[in-house]
């Protein structure tokens, strides 16, 4: 008798570890793939700015500062390794951007400009994008790591190689403010 | 949910108990019966109704639109695009197929089986009148309903009422061609009913006859929900719930009728396409019949969430 509930204990033990690696390696693969959707947009993003810099340079001559900020922005967010390290790049790509549409709203010939409204869109897009798929992906890695480190199951994690996943987090306050986007269309 | 289940099947056996109990033994034949036809009937619009909506509203793929459409007008679209891909993004689902159907009153709506086969369509008057973030807060609620599965709940749902609005046209029929069933026979012996075969065969009487009634209460009741739902969910998704508030506002300001909607799809659209005042305004009837909550009681919960966040 008291071989058989020892019997259905190791087998109810055997299932729930089971179970509980499973969902751990489900949630990995959802981290990963979450991770990728984020690079896609920021990606997209690289490619858009040489367009939209181009599209504004002849209007916007005399502010070659904000012009180099984002093109120098782009370039160092371009080497970036890992969630951690990508945030606080893009970050600063996310700032320079910021400004340059922020002064781009002083000229006239660029807001109605039909290319650069486009363009503007892109960009606003883009970056909405960005913020969704890093929203989506810290929501699903903060699931993942707390499934990890909740007992029973932060007893085995660890040992079967899942790893904390890092958050896609912005490190200083200025670079929370959203470039605002505005051109004055509905 | 559960009241609808349960109010089925105490017509389905009152129904049996009446007509058909004898024949059918322990067998309930007649509510199967008519429950096979109703889950039929819906069957059928759950697989093939995404098609017949858009097709009934001539709805045109935004793509199409977008290839011919001069430039100002090429940026509103692509807008949209954008909008729904932000969303498809925040959800984590796949992008679904985006239409825009040509009516001037704002609507907008969510159609097809689930993630991966679905389709948002908005109508031209919704595309002129919002701004993006209120056009992202539309295309967010519209993609919880997709996210929530709603358009099979609705299925499920429309299939329960067609089931009781049947039951309810046979047992009429029942009793005015084969007048009323007590008389046929020595039931109430078998039964051993009595005097509570006799209440029990009054109340169902009632219920039977007010069921259509009853029933569409109720799914009404499960849709307003589901409203709830979705315009919550879509708050989560954009963290924005004033962008959604704002554009409710504006779609209940134009409060004609969206003549491109029919009724079939009400409870997948943003506000009641049939622009029924009651949708308005709170009361009993409105309590019971509309498809979509009150307005103001919409737009309060949203702005509360707002307030909650700490967002001005």
């Amino acid at each position: 008798m008291i071989f058989i509930v020892f019997l259905v204990v190791v087998a109810l033990l055997v299932f729930w570890a089971i179970g509980s690696y499973n969902r751990l390696v489900g949630m990995r693969n959802q981290v990963l793939n979450g991770w990728r959707q984020i690079d896609v947009q920021l990606k997209r993003r690289h490619d858009l700015i040489p367009n939209l810099v181009n599209s504004v340079r002849g209007a916007m001559d005399f502010e070659r500062d904000t012009l180099t900020a984002v093109m120098e922005a782009r370039a160092k967010a371009l080497t970036a390794t890992g969630p951690a390290d990508a945030a606080q790049k893009e970050g600063q790509l996310t700032q320079a951007l910021g400004r340059l549409i922020a002064v781009a709203e002083n000229y006239p010939t660029l807001k109605s400009n039909e290319n650069v409204r486009a363009l503007m869109e892109e960009l606003t897009g883009t970056e909405n994008k960005v913020g969704f798929a890093r929203q989506f992906y810290n929501d699903i890695a903060t699931k993942y790591n707390t499934a990890q480190q909740v007992f029973p199951t932060n007893l085995f994690a660890s040992t079967f190689g899942f790893k904390t996943a890092e958050l896609f987090e912005i490190a200083n306050e200025a670079e929370r403010e959203a470039p605002v986007v505005d051109l004055g269309r509905k | 949910m559960s009241a609808f289940i349960l109010f089925l099947v105490f017509l389905g056996a009152g129904f049996d108990a009446v007509y058909i109990g004898q024949a059918g033994g322990f067998v309930p034949v007649g509510s199967l019966l008519a429950l096979t036809v109703g889950s039929f009937s819906s069957a059928l619009s759950y697989f093939a109704g995404d098609r017949a909506v858009l097709l009934a509203t001539a709805a045109q793929p935004v793509e199409e639109l977008t290839a011919t459409a001069a430039p100002a007008e090429k940026l509103k679209l692509q807008q949209l695009t954008n909008v729904v891909d932000e969303m498809a993004i925040a959800s984590g689902l796949p992008r679904p197929r985006v239409y825009v159907v040509p009516d001037p009153d704002p609507n907008a709506f969510a159609t097809g089986r689930g993630p991966g086969k679905s389709s948002i369509a908005v109508t031209r008057g919704l595309l002129d009148t919002l701004d993006r973030e209120e056009l992202q807060g539309v295309i967010a609620h519209e993609m919880s309903h997709i996210r929530n599965l709603d358009v099979r709940l609705m299925t499920i749902v429309a299939a329960l009422v067609g089931t009781a609005a049947l039951m309810s046209e046979w047992a009429r029929r029942g009793m005015l061609w084969g007048g009323s069933p007590r008389r046929r026979g020595d039931r109430d012996e078998k039964g051993g009913g009595g005097v509570f075969g006799l209440i029990f065969f009054i109340v169902w009487s009632v219920a039977i006859v007010l069921a259509p009634f009853v029933v569409q209460a109720l799914a009404m009741m499960v849709s307003r929900k589901r409203e709830y739902l979705a315009d919550a969910s879509g708050a989560e998704l954009t963290r924005n719930p004033l962008g959604l508030a704002r554009a409710l506002e504006k779609i209940e300001s134009a409060v004609a009728p969206t003549q491109s909607i029919n009724r079939g799809s009400a409870h997948l659209c943003i506000a009641d396409p049939l622009g029924r005042r009651m949708n308005l305004r709170e009361g009993f009837w409105s309590d019971l019949f509309a498809s979509h909550p009150p307005m103001p009681a919409r737009i309060a919960a949203l702005k509360e969430m707002a307030f909650q966040k700490g967002t001005p």
